[in-house]
């Protein structure tokens, strides 16, 4: 109380600025009074993500990095859309364009860079811009609502990532560079050749070693002619040939400028009080234009501005990943091959993968990715740290080392002090510890606590393997979390903890106690939620007919003339002369519009009218063929032992045996299943929930096969010997289903969400585990009614639901 | 229910309240005519033609009931019950039909038109 605090003032609302700023307020909260001006009417946000926003990935507002309430709740004056044109050094007063002005005891410029504009003759037509800031991301994608054709000039990094921004905009896109490689000041021409070759694939053209003369149109740009007599036609062009730092600022208030602002090894300029960091600063030399070094040397300053003893900044060694999602490219060091050095290289075009490491002697002095970045951040830390090259390293990344290594033990094998976020520093042991200590469960929450992955996102698959590596099989994976439908926010799992938890028992209930935004939810969540009850609590729910779907309320397929189709059960694909004759007759005597052998070898009857409903199931007195239901609908099978000649299983009386055991039980999707005789496999084992196939010693178990839209083979979850394991193993692997999957998830995308290894841990090699599951779903099997049946002794419940009130 | 009751109309009685279920829909014909009654969580009861706007129609009386809309059942559309007004994104109309209710009884409204167009189909 009473100590006045000094005044700081930040000119420049940017990355660099700011991060100055956190490190101070972590240091010292109580020690300055700060300002900060911008030019830009934003909040701080991440320049670096653009790209993201132009390619559609990420919103405006997911790139905010601090919001006007961390500016309030730190006490941080901030003044937006204001320019401070200079600086009076000798007073100590900063003045703005619009009149404003401010006193500073400590002065941080981080004015950023500007793109530079090639002074090409029609640089200032209409349809030139750079790509910069927010204003140049949104002329972007209006344009591309307007215009087709657009030109990036320059094969950097900025212009591939802008190119395939435009391009995912549905513009069509040719790239001009100067140089004969892409990214040629990061990337070998080996690598360069690669991703040229695979931004070729998705769509952007290149005009290589061409240099813009002019560009040439009205008001509006329409073209480029280069020095070589050519020309492209072009409604838009993106400058995109470099950046310059941004010092007008400076030089016009007397501080010494060479390319950039001109700083020391604790960021001071020539000036008292006053200090410069990132892409506007001039360290030994170099200006920089990444991320990293900014960071770097925010820490620095902010130390030296709260009087914390530190390490002078010594520059930062640079390294490179590529923002274009698909496109892995990772630079770091040296990356060029030169005669003294020693260069170890595996390039394979089939995989798509390259891989370099470069030796001065024995150290590691810098590497090139393509394809697999994953080794980028200990590629790194080896440069970083000068490691020498051993036989380790040299299996390990080569490959010679057996079998490669997964992402989960590669980031169990880093050392703790290993840099996961190059951009921020943070560490893999600062991370782990962040995990346990907050208990944290998503790479937002990470983020949110350590930084990692703030910044450029490149570590972020990194931190997700972490996670996973911290957390097993509790971490959820990734993806951000969303409710299950528009009426909730909640996802899948919390619904049913909740549920769990709270005792929920009626959808009602659920939706009023989970405060769902629509108090009787839609046609999403009201099935779902009534599955998920069915699936906690067996014998206490009682089924709700108001949230089925119309053709699992009716126990037919609605068509879309309102008519129905009765499918009866027809077990493993078998049937008698009487029924066959019973289904004919049936059909006859309702004028059915057609009788059709479905893909599941059984009979649809299309075109029963709905208050014949009843009647048809009573006639043909056969068990509901489930074809209209989220439950098992066929087995299919082949001829197998009893007829075939290379038959070496009874697959028809195992297809009938797993049917009549499995029938009727809600799942969270459509099941189907196959038993085969034998490994010739006429019943199509491989695209099914799950595909049976007879050999001569047992039966072979396949899992998550779909022939559907997304069309997936099924995997081999077990072999077993004897038909009651194989009985047992069926009914385990489906009750895991039933209760793990989200509704309306098939198993070809539930297998593929688990892992194969995870449902095997689960149903195959745990016992006690699988007998558990197998006892469940008995127990459940127990309960259910035959359906159709069931409708008919309901008298009343038929009427309601089939005949109309008719008006005389 | 608070439907105005216009003079105009003829009514006819189609049910008393239990034949009626909550956020079940039931069908009335009259005739090759198809009106379906709903009636919400609240009590409200609603009469509509049996017939999606969709284009390729199909009937609303299998639609899941959410509040005072209800969600066609061949394509998902959300139609309001009060006035048959289809909510975006889609759009489209569903004739309604003013109720009664006189005790027990659920009198369907009709208009002296369309009560002599089903003395004619008659």
């Amino acid at each position: 109380m009473g100590i006045t605090r000094q005044k700081l003032v930040l000119i420049g609302n940017g990355m660099a600025g700011i991060n100055t700023l956190e490190h101070i307020l972590k240091l010292s909260p109580e020690q300055y009074d700060i300002t900060v001006f911008g030019s830009e009417p934003h909040p701080n946000y991440n320049r670096i993500m653009l790209s993201y926003v132009l390619e559609g990935s990420k919103t405006m507002d997911d790139i905010i990095l601090n919001s006007w309430t961390w500016y309030e709740e730190h006490q941080i004056t901030l003044h937006t859309g204001t320019t401070i044109t200079s600086i009076d050094t000798q007073q100590k007063i900063v003045f703005a364009d619009n009149g404003l002005f401010a006193a500073y005891d400590c002065l941080i410029i981080a004015t950023g860079s500007n793109p530079i504009i090639l002074p090409v003759p029609g640089h200032q037509k209409q349809g030139v811009v750079g790509f910069r800031d927010i204003s140049d991301c949104s002329v972007m994608l209006e344009t591309a609502k307007q215009y087709r054709n657009a030109a990036v000039i320059g094969g950097g990094l900025l212009g591939l990532e802008a190119a395939k921004g435009l391009l995912n905009l549905g513009m069509n896109v040719t790239v001009i560079h100067l140089m004969a490689d892409l990214m040629e000041r990061q990337l070998d021409p080996s690598a360069s050749a690669m991703l040229k070759a695979e931004l070729e694939r998705q769509g952007l053209h290149f005009l290589m070693e061409k240099q813009t003369a002019e560009i040439y149109g009205g008001e509006r740009v329409e073209g480029l002619a280069f020095s070589d007599g050519t020309k492209l036609e072009s409604d838009f062009i993106v400058m995109a040939a470099g950046i310059r730092p941004n010092t007008a600022l400076a030089s016009a208030s007397g501080i010494e400028v060479k390319r950039g602002i001109v700083v020391d090894d604790y960021m001071q300029t020539s000036a008292e009080g006053v200090y410069a960091v990132g892409e506007c600063a001039e360290h030994r030399g170099v200006c920089y234009g990444l991320v990293a070094p900014l960071f770097e040397q925010g820490a620095v300053l902010a130390k030296q501005l709260c009087g914390v003893q530190t390490k002078p900044y010594e520059g930062t060694q640079l390294s490179t990943k590529l923002k274009i999602s698909g496109v892995d490219v990772f630079s770091t060091g040296v990356f060029l091959d030169q005669p003294e050095l020693t260069v170890i290289r595996k390039q394979d075009d089939w995989k798509q993968q390259y891989k370099k490491l470069l030796l001065k002697g024995d150290t590691i002095v810098g590497g090139v990715l393509y394809g697999d970045v994953s080794d980028s951040s200990r590629i790194q830390q080896w440069v970083r740290e000068g490691a020498a090259m051993t036989d380790a390293i040299y299996a390990e990344l080569m490959g010679t080392a057996g079998t490669a290594l997964s992402a989960a033990d590669r980031v169990a094998q880093m050392a703790d002090d290993e840099i996961v976020c190059g951009c921020n520093g943070v560490s893999k042991g600062s991370i782990v510890k962040a995990i346990k200590d907050n208990s944290l469960t998503t790479v937002d929450e990470v983020k949110a606590c350590t930084g990692a992955g703030r910044s450029c996102g490149g570590c972020v698959p990194t931190v997700s393997h972490l996670l996973q590596y911290v957390l097993g099989d509790e971490y959820a994976g990734q993806k951000t979390k969303t409710g299950i439908c528009g009426c909730t926010d909640l996802s899948r799992d919390e619904i049913v903890a909740a549920i769990k938890e709270k005792h929920l028992t009626t959808v009602k209930e659920v939706m009023h106690v989970l405060e769902w935004h629509q108090s009787e939810g839609c046609s999403k969540c009201r099935p779902a939620v009534n599955y998920y009850l069915g699936m906690l609590w067996p014998q206490a729910h009682e089924d709700e007919k108001d949230s089925r779907f119309v053709n699992e309320r009716m126990n037919a397929n609605i068509q879309k003339d309102g008519t129905y189709t009765v499918v009866p059960r027809m077990y493993g694909g078998v049937t008698t002369p009487e029924d066959l004759k019973k289904i004919a007759d049936v059909a006859v005597k309702y004028e059915v519009k057609m009788v059709k052998v479905t893909g599941g070898q059984r009979l649809d009857l299309i075109g029963v009218a709905k208050e014949d409903l009843p009647l048809v199931w009573k006639e043909l007195d056969m068990p509901s063929g489930y074809a209209y239901a989220k439950a098992l609908r066929t087995v299919k099978t082949c001829v197998g032992q009893q007829f075939c000649r290379f038959g070496t299983q009874d697959s028809i009386g195992m297809g009938i045996r797993l049917e009549k055991t499995f029938e009727r039980i809600d799942m969270p999707a459509k099941f189907k299943m196959a038993v085969n005789g034998c490994p010739r496999n006429c019943a199509e084992s491989c695209t099914k929930d799950i595909g049976i196939v007879g050999n001569d010693g047992g039966w072979e178990m396949f899992v998550g096969g779909n022939g559907g839209i997304k069309p997936r083979i099924a995997e081999l979850l077990c072999k077993v010997k004897t038909d009651e394991e194989l009985v047992q193993m069926v009914g385990a692997f489906t009750q895991y289903y039933r209760l793990t999957a989200n509704y309306l998830e098939r198993t070809s995308e539930w297998v593929e969400r688990l892992g194969i290894e995870a449902i095997k841990a689960e149903v195959v090699d745990n016992m006690d585990r699988r007998r558990e599951l197998y006892q469940d779903i008995l127990a459940v099997l127990a309960e259910l009614q035959e359906p159709w049946s069931a409708a008919l002794e309901e008298q009343g419940e038929s009427s309601y639901l089939f005949e109309a009130i008719q008006l005389k | 229910m608070t439907t105005q009751v216009n003079k105009d109309l003829t009514y006819i009685k189609i049910g008393t309240l239990e034949d009626f279920r909550e956020r079940m829909g039931r069908v009335i014909r009259l005739n090759e005519k198809e009106i379906v009654v709903f009636r919400t969580t609240d009590g409200t009861l609603y009469a509509l033609d049996n017939r999606s706007p969709h284009r390729r129609g199909g009937p609303l009386a299998e639609g899941m009931v959410s509040g005072h809309f209800v969600l066609d059942p061949l394509y998902d559309w959300k139609i309001a019950l009060d006035t048959g007004q289809v909510q975006a994104p889609d759009t489209g109309m569903v004739p309604t039909y003013p109720l009664k209710i006189e005790g027990e009884d659920v009198q369907l409204g009709l208009t002296l038109e369309q009560a002599g167009q089903l003395a004619l189909e008659r």
